[in-house]
């Protein structure tokens, strides 16, 4: 079989440039399989993140001609190999050492969310219609494309007012939860900038686990904070009868 | 956080390692709503060719003229479809990639520096209120339910009697599609059910629940719905001003 070249960012948080290495082509290799054998052969510190090998861990994130992919699940023979393939770190991230980025921004996002907090005295049973809606959130594997390739993140630098989409999926999971009892519109809309999303849908676009970001979690949320902030009618309701949602 | 990141990919409009064609499917976007908005325009002003018979187009439906305004009786009411379109959540994906490119293409840069606020400021925060423009919409789908029935009963000596037309088939063809539009709406189908956490718990949540359901349904075919309701809505009212223009004759298939 010929060979593959392949262009890697080694370099760290100052800087770095892309280097080639020839990797030997074998039937159903992924990117991540490529890796290894270049730090097996050619760059034993090259830094690589990964676990599982099988689209599941959410460690091997990164770009691949570009896309944001898992290095995992991005075969070889799906890429045109008559040029050169670039890996390159998450852009959104800053990176540690070549393909391994400090992704610790997105456990401090997650610390602002209240966790599951079920109604008070609930009875602790749940309809399969309310189970199943919510499901799709719970696929996560917090690989962080979505977060890597969200414009707001990205080319916005908005990091301090957004809490991207990766954590509107998780609010989605817990908002429809048929037990929980908290409302977190007023953390969506203020602290985690829900309104700087522009349903351009380019986290939908890369989500390794298929969730339908945009449609199923930052649609239905936009649509909760419109209930408890933007409509006018509502609003009203709200006033004359007292309460707060 | 911005200052620590490492310049490993560069920035800068249209600035991307992506090897493939990603402004392709703007072109669409471009072309398609491009052209509808130039064609509604003109239409709107024309004032003009918009009856023949029993059809009445889409654009000038209902057909409002009081004697106190002397323009286009279409801008008494094509704010209403206009700003349902406007504010839809697939038509604001579809326009701020393709329009302000922002973002042009996914993992594609942007022109630097800009200032950016999504829909958090006038006049994008306004997106907010686009279940407003639903409800008006329903309204619309009755209205325009009743003239696509009514394109089926042309005027004769002896008073209407049932036939069909190229032009009754046109305005059906089209309100089936702007029906699938609307029905697939994301604010419709957070109203209908998508706002109830406890199906269960609620009052008429079985209901609730196959409602939901139902819209999220054709929702999954939102995208598809408004393009083709977008270029129905365009070639029946073209039928209808091709036809009144005695451009062209309608065919009577009945
Ligand atoms: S849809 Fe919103 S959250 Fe998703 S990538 Fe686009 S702007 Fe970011
Ligand atoms: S939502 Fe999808 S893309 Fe985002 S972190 Fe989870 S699995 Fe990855
Ligand atoms: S190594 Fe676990 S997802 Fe790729
Ligand atoms: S979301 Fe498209 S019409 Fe409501």
């Amino acid at each position: 079989m010929p060979d593959a070249t392949f262009k890697i960012f080694r370099g760290d948080r100052d800087g770095g440039e892309l280097y080639e290495y020839k990797v030997p082509i074998a039937p159903g290799m992924v990117v991540l399989d490529a890796l290894h054998y270049i730090q097996a052969h050619d760059a034993p510190d090259l830094a690589v993140r990964w676990n599982c090998k099988a689209g599941k861990c959410g460690s091997c994130s990164a770009e691949v001609n570009g896309r944001p992919r898992l290095t995992c699940k991005t075969r070889l023979d799906a890429l045109p190999l008559d040029q050169p393939i670039t890996v390159q770190p998450m852009k959104s991230f800053p990176v540690l050492k070549d393909l391994v980025t400090d992704v610790s921004w997105n456990y401090r996002v997650n610390k602002k969310i209240p966790p599951f907090t079920p109604r008070p005295n609930v009875e602790w049973k749940m309809d399969q219609r309310e189970v199943d809606r919510v499901q799709e959130f719970r696929k996560c594997i917090e690989c962080f494309l979505c977060q890597n390739v969200c414009h707001v993140l990205r080319d916005h630098e908005k990091q301090e007012q957004f809490g991207g989409p990766r954590f509107f999926v998780r609010i989605a999971g817990l908002e429809m939860h048929p037990l929980d009892g908290l409302s977190r519109t007023e953390l969506l809309k203020e602290e985690l900038g829900i309104g700087l999303c522009n349903i351009t849908k380019c986290c939908t676009e890369v989500c390794p686990e298929d969730i339908h970001i945009t449609d199923n979690a930052i649609i239905p949320l936009k649509e909760r904070v419109v209930d408890d902030f933007y409509d006018p009618v509502r609003w009203f309701l709200r006033k004359l009868s007292g309460k707060k949602h | 956080m911005a200052e620590s990141r490492t310049a490993t990919v560069r920035s800068g409009f249209g600035v991307t390692m992506r090897r493939d064609a990603w402004w392709v499917e703007l072109i669409p976007v471009v072309v398609i709503l491009g052209a509808f908005t130039v064609y509604a325009t003109w239409r709107t002003f024309e004032n003009n060719y918009y009856e023949f018979g029993p059809y009445l187009s889409p654009f000038y439906s209902p057909l409002i003229k009081p004697k106190w305004w002397p323009l286009s009786p279409a801008i008494l009411i094509l704010w209403a479809p206009l700003g349902f379109r406007a504010t839809c959540y697939y038509y604001r994906k579809a326009y701020y990639r393709a329009f302000f490119l922002d973002p042009p293409g996914c993992a594609v840069g942007e022109s630097h520096p800009h200032r950016y606020s999504g829909e958090t400021r006038f006049p994008f925060i306004l997106q907010n209120l686009h279940r407003y423009f639903l409800y008006v919409a329903i309204v619309f789908l009755f209205i325009l339910w009743y003239d696509a029935i009514a394109a089926f009963w042309f005027p004769s000596a002896t008073g209407k009697h049932f036939g069909i037309g190229i032009g009754s088939l046109v305005l059906l063809v089209n309100i089936i599609l702007l029906t699938g539009y609307t029905l697939s709406c994301h604010s419709l189908r957070h109203i209908v059910g998508g706002n109830v956490d406890c199906f269960s718990c609620v009052v008429a949540g079985g209901p609730r629940h196959g409602a939901w359901r139902g819209v999220s349904f054709l929702n999954e075919r939102h995208m598809l719905f408004a393009w083709l309701s977008l270029i129905s809505v365009g070639l029946a009212d073209l039928y209808v001003r091709l036809v009144a223009s005695g451009a062209i004759a309608d065919l009577r298939l009945l």
